[in-house]
């Protein structure tokens, strides 16, 4: 992550010491030996100065920003709204945005407004639903894996290597079919196999941080188990965690999405956005505006998750050296 | 004495690095020459600014460095200006530059004779693929590298750490230029093993007539390759002069307390003396003199003015202000 | 000499690595010598001669594939209830070699050095702890100010210092300074270095200094011990090696050294070692010098040499040497 020197800096220009100077400067200075060990900087902790650098990052708190307005409008709009999203009104089918219905109405006569609203809301609460569970099992798997290590690691880790060479989707989708329809079973279908990335970037983490000396240290200095785990190593590997579950809200969004595009996820009327997409696709020449909303405001939530994951990942990376 | 030609002058750089927690002032004004055939060490440690200004002059600043002034002469044509396409044609064939990690400097997915032969064909258009490769194999036979038909064809991970820095010196001396820099050539490598490059050096630089700068903290070698030696801290130049000059007679309170610091192998001193204190913060670089806060022999004066520079010979030259005239008892 | 004299005894040690079928990594390959209490015992070698494994295997980082460590008179496996074990890891500690990954970046200064005396109950009440760390830091160079700071806020040579508090605060008698200088500025070195011998002298510490410069380590040693691929090829105090290195290695190393001493330089000849350092895998049992000394004979190339006294206190492992 690199300063782009927009302006020419001018360096000050050195005080040239004018040419008269009274003589008693030239005796010897006292020396403070406790300047010496002065540090300048006011203290942050590494988390801090990550903070401060994320705010600089204009894109990140733009989306950042984009995301929590989305997300009061997901909570707040469908409560404030006159209409409910399951109230149907065939006098008023396949209006296009008007101000009685910003988003318009579908072909039967539901407001899109709250419509979308409610669907962004039940789009996030599965998203984060499914990649917090994902995270519980991914970061139990992967710390458990990297701090036992040996055979029980290597047995782990071809446990996730099978369940990733099934195809992940087929998984999904046979699961959906066998329970009953409902956003709790979208979320257990998808964490079946959603938690593998975590594991693996958690495991990683952890045995890089095995071989740091400072582990070494504190195992010299009798630290072990409990204490071990939670003073050494999940400090330093929260800022994976957190970067990986800002990438995979979005991927639990679009996977849901996907399931109700093709037909498998949750039922009428109840809405998700992949609901709502599916419905407007299929009116696409009557009213494009059905789809087009919808659409956009997943793409708006994804690119929001996907810009702000990368700006944390700049902020967060821990450098020790300048 | 015989005037030898000047090949490199530095006037006044001042280069400075955008990062993440503010500008540091990596070099705040400095100025040396290089001549023909000589080495020239540059001493100093973190922060001293040594590797940014032979960085500066190759034009390989980091991503958020730049020149804010100065120029760098060489032979007599300013190259800050230069655009990366001139510097391009000027990196390899009249100066070059050897790192420090051999094992990241080097390609690992290119074959080693073709890093040699790619620098040959950048600079050296006329030769076919043959003579090429025939001078190649001469250039690794030159730098010590035993087998070098059949080493042609080896990757870098096939080579011993010693070993790759050979393989970097031949690249770096392939189309011969005037002016080497070597920045930490030997720092990563084993005390043996330095000992040999360094004697490579040496060699080298009789057969090919280079002038190498080298870069180190390490004043044994510099007692060992030097002709000449430029101290910096702090961003700025303490302390230049001839080897005898600045090792026997010494006039910068750094370089002193520099060389007081290390343990002489053959001498039963049982006192090693250390230097207070860590080097100045550049990105806030103090009003003074930059070593003030650690020198012994600080003067009030030293804290509010940067020091001038005094003359003790043609060549040596020190930047403190206990040359002043002013000074009672004055040097 | 008195057997209670040594503090520290190594017999016949040895540290394998299996890498993989048929590949043994024998970093440490049947080494043997005393540490007395109260000396600086100074380990030297260059890249793959073991003594990092050494001193790691020494304190019981790395478990060792042969031989026996006794600390004060008593074999360290003895060490076996956890009360033993606790006061093992009190009296023995370590200092690391890079100041930028042996202190753990999210933990303050005060909590890094409060470690040991946390994990060992030292102190009674939280106001104790903290004057006791505040001690420590100040028997370091460091200050009060300081403590609530992170790692990232210091310097290499301060963060090396805080290293140095650490291992202290649980009041060792023995202590592997595992390369504590090599990764800093030559000024810088002599500052840490110092202390050390200052900190000796006050707290009464035996020390195994490993390093890989030869002048600092005779400047803070007693004796010195030089490894070469695993094998300790010779012993003596620092004045005596310097003066008669008796071992083929030995005089190439010393004759290596450049010295910051123009006239010297110019007027010395140096003994060049021909080729680079064999293979440490898979290393034949003869002497490990062989391929590249100009004295070797069939001998040498049948058998490891054993490290024999040659002189009162000068031992060397050499077939030549008689």
């Amino acid at each position: 992550m690199m300063f782009k020197c927009k302006e020419k800096f001018v360096p000050a220009k050195p005080v040239e010491a004018p040419a008269d100077l009274p003589a008693d400067l030239f005796e010897a200075a006292e020396q403070n030996s406790s300047d010496l060990e002065y540090i300048a900087r006011k203290h942050h902790s590494a988390l801090y100065d990550g903070w401060i650098r994320l705010r600089k990052n204009k894109a990140a708190v733009i989306c950042a920003v984009i995301l929590i307005v989305i997300t009061l409008f997901a909570i707040f709009a469908p409560i404030l709204s006159q209409y409910t999203y399951f109230d149907t009104n065939y006098k008023a089918k396949l209006k296009p945005p008007s101000i009685e219905h910003p988003f318009g109405t579908d072909q039967f006569g539901r407001d899109q407004w709250t419509r979308i609203w409610y669907g962004t809301r039940i789009s996030l609460l599965i998203g984060l639903v499914a990649a917090l569970l994902n995270l519980f099992i991914g970061v139990i798997y992967g710390a458990v894996s990297a701090m036992i290590g040996g055979r029980v690691d290597a047995i782990m880790q071809r446990i996730i290597e099978i369940l990733v060479g099934v195809p992940h989707l087929i998984i999904v989708i046979l699961f959906m079919m066998i329970l009953p329809p409902g956003v709790g079973t979208i979320v257990i279908a998808m964490s079946i196999t959603g938690w593998v990335n975590m594991a693996r970037l958690v495991r990683a983490q952890i045995l890089k941080l095995k071989n740091q000396e400072f582990v070494m240290a504190a195992k010299l200095l009798g630290t072990s188990g409990w204490k071990m785990i939670m003073k050494h190593l999940v400090p330093n590997t929260v800022s994976v965690i957190v970067i990986q579950i800002m990438f995979a809200i979005p991927s639990a969004i679009f996977t849901e999405a996907f399931l109700s595009f093709i037909g498998v996820g949750l039922a009428a009327p109840k809405a998700s956005l992949g609901v709502l997409i599916n419905d407007g696709y299929k009116m696409l020449r009557a009213a494009p505006y059905m789809l087009i909303y919808p659409a956009l405001a997943i793409i708006l939530i994804m690119v929001c998750f996907s810009i702000l994951g990368d700006g944390l990942r700049d902020a967060l990376d821990p450098r020790m050296k300048h | 004495m015989s005037e030898k030609k000047k090949l490199l002058e530095v006037k006044d750089m001042y280069v400075s690095i955008h990062t993440d927690s503010g500008v540091v002032q990596a070099v705040r004004g400095v100025s040396f020459d290089l001549y023909e055939v000589e080495t020239l060490a540059i001493v100093g440690e973190s922060g001293s600014g040594k590797s940014i200004t032979n960085k500066a002059i190759m034009g390989l600043l980091p991503i958020g460095g730049r020149i804010d002034s100065g120029t760098v002469l060489l032979g007599g044509k300013d190259i800050t200006h230069y655009t990366e396409k001139q510097m391009r044609d000027v990196r390899g064939a009249e100066i070059s530059m050897i790192f420090q990690d051999p094992l990241t400097s080097l390609n690992p997915t290119m074959t080693v004779g073709k890093q040699i032969t790619e620098m040959l064909m950048l600079h050296k258009p006329g030769m076919t693929k043959e003579q090429r490769k025939e001078r190649a194999i001469e250039l690794l036979g030159m730098v010590g590298i035993p087998n070098p038909t059949e080493r042609f064809d080896q990757y870098p991970h096939q080579f011993s750490g010693g070993m790759r820095q050979r393989v970097m010196i031949s690249i770096a001396l392939a189309c011969e230029p005037k002016i080497l820099i070597a920045d930490e050539p030997t720092t990563a490598l084993d005390v043996t093993i330095q000992a040999q490059i360094l004697d490579l050096m040496k060699e080298l630089q009789k057969k090919i007539n280079t002038s190498i700068i080298i870069i180190t903290h390490n004043l044994g070698v510099v007692a060992s390759v030097a002709d000449r030696v430029l101290v910096m801290y702090g961003g700025k130049f303490a302390e230049v002069g001839d080897l005898d000059e600045v090792f026997y007679d010494m006039k910068h309170p750094y370089t002193k307390g520099l060389m007081e610091s290390i343990p002489i192998l053959h001498s039963e001193d049982q006192d090693l003396y250390s230097i207070p204190g860590s080097p100045p913060d550049l990105v806030k670089p103090p009003v003074g003199c930059p070593f003030a806060p650690r020198c012994n022999e600080c003067l009030k004066v030293c804290k509010l003015y940067p020091p001038k520079t005094h003359s003790f010979s043609e060549k040596h030259m020190a930047t403190c202000w206990l040359y002043d005239e002013r000074v009672k008892g004055a040097k | 000499m008195a057997q209670q004299d040594n503090l520290v005894v190594v017999k016949d040690l040895a540290r394998h690595f299996v890498l993989g079928k048929d590949q043994v990594l024998k970093a440490v390959d049947g080494v043997s010598f005393a540490i007395r209490r109260g000396e600086t015992f100074g380990l030297v070698g260059e890249s793959g001669c073991g003594k990092s494994t050494l001193g790691r295997t020494i304190i019981g980082l790395y478990d060792c594939t042969k031989g026996s460590v006794e600390f004060d008179g008593k074999d360290m496996k003895d060490y076996k209830s956890a009360a033993e074990r606790a006061e093992l890891s009190q009296r023995m500690q370590m200092i690391f070699q890079d100041p930028y990954t042996s202190l753990n970046p999210r933990m303050k200064v005060m909590d890094i050095v409060a470690e040991g005396i946390d994990n060992h109950h030292l102190a009674k009440n939280n106001a104790e702890r903290t004057k006791m760390v505040i001690q420590l830091l100040e028997a370091v160079g460091l200050n009060e100010g300081h403590a609530n700071r992170y790692p990232h806020e210091f310097s290499g040579g301060q963060r090396q210092r805080v290293g140095i508090a650490r291992a202290l605060s649980v009041n060792p008698d023995f202590v592997i300074a595992d390369e504590p200088i090599s990764a800093l500025d030559v000024s810088i070195q002599a500052q840490v270095v110092n202390l050390l011998k200052n900190l000796q002298k006050t707290r009464n510490l035996t020390y195994l200094f490993i390093a890989h410069d030869l002048s600092m380590v005779k400047y803070i040693s007693d004796r010195i011990g030089v490894m070469y691929l695993g094998n300790m090829v010779e012993l003596a105090t620092g004045q005596e090696l310097f003066d008669k290195p008796l071992h083929p290695y030995t005089q190439a190393l010393l004759s290596a050294i450049p010295l910051p001493d123009p006239k010297v330089e110019r007027e010395r000849s140096r003994i060049v070692l021909e080729g680079s350092v064999s293979s440490p895998i898979n290393l034949p049992n003869n002497c490990r010098f062989c391929t590249r000394c100009k004295y070797c004979t069939e001998q040498c190339r049948k058998e490891v040499p054993p490290l024999r006294e040659v002189e009162p206190g000068h031992f060397v492992a050499c077939h030549m040497i008689k």
